[in-house]
């Protein structure tokens, strides 16, 4: 029984230690993404044509001056995008998390081969990055298609869209790990995500909050996403290039902070 | 073969020590286990074999004393060690979307191999297994006699030194047991180190050359089970079953049998002793009048029963 050729693993082979575990979600993957493909589209299609046409079409009636003078489905659009990432990097980290632990238990069999904690995690990280790519990707093409992008600048918009779906993954994912009861998720979809998606500047500027509120939603992430793909996407970014670089710092640093975060709660939890 | 008069020690423990908060699991034990046997854990649940078992298996830290595994350490070097082991643990965690065959190929991965390689091992590990006809359905509706064996095909893939099973047989049908025991003896005769952990007696007989009997995170005795049986037991055991009303009345009047030893347990009685029938025939004549009577040879539930005082699935 001669050993498998595997050298002890340096920081060098972390990256593909991590791939080894990414490429696992991918065997899954290949047999349910029919299913994920339709919701990826339908979903911003139903939320292009309700609100940039349906809701639309009532706000441009009156002035849209405080929309920064473009229609109401261009201003609405990169918001769409930043909260779709949000969204879908909440349900890649949430569920499938706890249920590698709780229900097919994918971890615990990862644990057993050379992939350590962090490998584990991080593989599963790239796997949410790739369906946040793929998600946004769908956002983008509908928007194009509903003629909502002002800008060629747009091209940024979707590494910026990811940005901000990974400055969720990977917190969320960190702490999902460790979480003991599923209803918990529930509060953080309830009293997390949907506060966030109503007032981070998605539906309305967030000029017309009252003061106290804007700051409160200027500290929150998604903020951060919607104005860096709406800058984009309206092609309004060159006017205050500080800012954006403040917007990506802010989100990057999430992530990373996140990344290194998961290292380490995935280690506790399985290295018991 | 290197040295075959000195057996090549591939898991070394001193002082071996897990606790969970206040808790100890595994309470300061010592053992060597030698390339190419079968080694046993037994125990009921709760004894520390499963931490024993996760602590070998480098996914989990020992709290204290010493542990290296195939001359190394495991928290220092767990992946390159695992890279060595195979694992089947109690609950499969096998991926129920997938194909028998993707199964043993995302676990191939895991460990770095080659498609081809894995493609090839995945051959002759379902054949090995019996599952060739089964490659490419699904798992979620095998039974579990065939998940049990697609565990064990998907914990060889990278032909391990030391296959670690957690209770490989609990929870299956009687015949699927007999298979299952069936391929861990032919890996073994393969030259595969087999540590397992079980609390069926009929299986820690069946497989093992050497076990340790655990309880309260201590081992109460080791050797082989015909030792052990030798050493704690009696070479006969007689069983007798009373009507429950008369159950203590006779408790108290086989006392004075001779006997080496008996238990009274909440349904039997039982009496350990030479010559079952001959004591037999003495319950008899002595007036009492057992229901059942049954004699048999002593078994390792019987050495557990006189270590601990307990019975072993209780």
């Amino acid at each position: 029984m001669a050993p498998v050729s595997l050298a002890v693993p340096s920081s060098a082979q972390q990256w593909s230690m991590s791939v080894r575990a990414f490429r696992c979600w991918l065997t899954v993957y290949r047999r349910i993404w029919r299913s994920s493909i339709w919701s990826s589209v339908l979903g911003p299609v139903c939320y292009l044509g309700a609100l940039g046409f349906g809701l639309g079409t009532l706000v441009d009636k009156h002035s849209t001056a405080s929309l920064g003078g473009v229609s109401y489905l261009a201003f609405v659009a990169p918001a769409i995008l930043a909260s779709g990432a949000m969204n879908t990097a909440m349900s890649e980290a949430s569920f499938p998390v706890f249920g590698s632990l709780k229900w097919n238990r994918i971890y615990f069999g990862a644990q057993a081969s050379p992939l350590r904690p962090a490998d584990i995690f991080r593989g599963h990280l790239m796997f949410m990055a790739m369906r946040i790519a793929m998600n946004c990707a769908f956002v983008l093409l509908v928007m194009w298609a509903f003629g909502a992008i002002r800008s060629a600048w747009v091209v940024l918009a979707y590494p910026a869209a990811v940005l901000t779906g990974l400055a969720f993954a990977a917190p969320i994912a960190a702490w999902a790990v460790t979480v003991k009861m599923e209803s918990s998720f529930t509060y953080v979809f309830r009293f997390g995500l949907t506060p966030l998606m109503l007032f981070s500047g998605t539906f309305f500027p967030l000029s017309q909050l009252p003061a106290g509120l804007r700051v409160l939603a200027y500290a929150t992430p998604l903020w951060h996403g919607v104005a860096l793909c709406r800058a984009f996407s309206l092609g309004t970014a060159v006017r205050d290039p500080a800012g954006m670089l403040g917007h990506v710092a802010y989100l990057a640093a999430l992530a990373v902070v996140g990344t290194w975060a998961g290292a380490r709660t995935y280690r506790r939890r399985l290295y018991v | 073969m290197l040295e075959r008069s000195e057996p090549e020690v591939l898991v070394r423990a001193r002082g071996l020590t897990k606790t969970f908060g206040s808790f100890t699991a595994v309470d300061g034990i010592d053992f060597d286990l030698y390339r190419g046997e079968a080694f046993g854990f037994l125990g009921p649940n709760g004894a520390g074999k499963s931490s024993t078992m996760r602590m070998i298996g480098c996914v989990s830290p020992p709290t204290s004393g010493e542990l290296s595994i195939l001359g190394r350490d495991p928290v220092r070097d767990g992946s390159a060690i695992r890279a060595r082991l195979g694992v089947v643990p109690q609950d499969d965690t096998l991926d129920m979307e997938l194909t028998v065959r993707e199964n043993l190929l995302v676990y191939g991965r895991y460990f770095g191999l080659p498609r081809r390689v894995i493609r090839e091992r995945t051959a002759e590990l379902l054949e090995f297994v019996q599952l060739a006809d089964r490659a490419n359905s699904k798992v979620d509706p095998l039974s579990g006699g065939l998940k049990r064996r697609l565990t064990i095909a998907r914990s060889l893939i990278n032909e391990p030194e030391i296959l670690i099973l957690d209770e490989p047989t609990t929870g299956l049908d009687p015949q699927a047991r007999h298979v299952v025991w069936d391929r861990l003896f032919r890996l073994k005769q393969r030259g595969v180190t087999l540590i397992l952990t079980t609390h069926y007696m009929d299986e820690a007989e069946q497989l093992c050359d050497r076990l340790v009997v655990m309880d309260h995170g201590r081992f109460a005795a080791e050797g082989s089970p015909r030792s052990l049986i030798a050493r704690y037991c009696s070479p006969e055991v007689l069983e007798l079953r009373f009507d429950p009303q008369l159950h203590e009345a006779a408790a108290d009047k086989l006392k004075d049998f001779p006997a080496e030893r008996s238990e009274v347990l909440a349904d039997r009685i039982l009496l350990y002793v030479a010559d079952g029938d001959e004591v037999l025939a003495a319950v008899h004549a002595s007036g009492l009048e057992p229901l059942t009577s049954l004699v048999r040879r002593g078994t390792l539930e019987d050495v557990f029963l006189r270590l601990t005082g307990r019975r072993l699935e209780d």
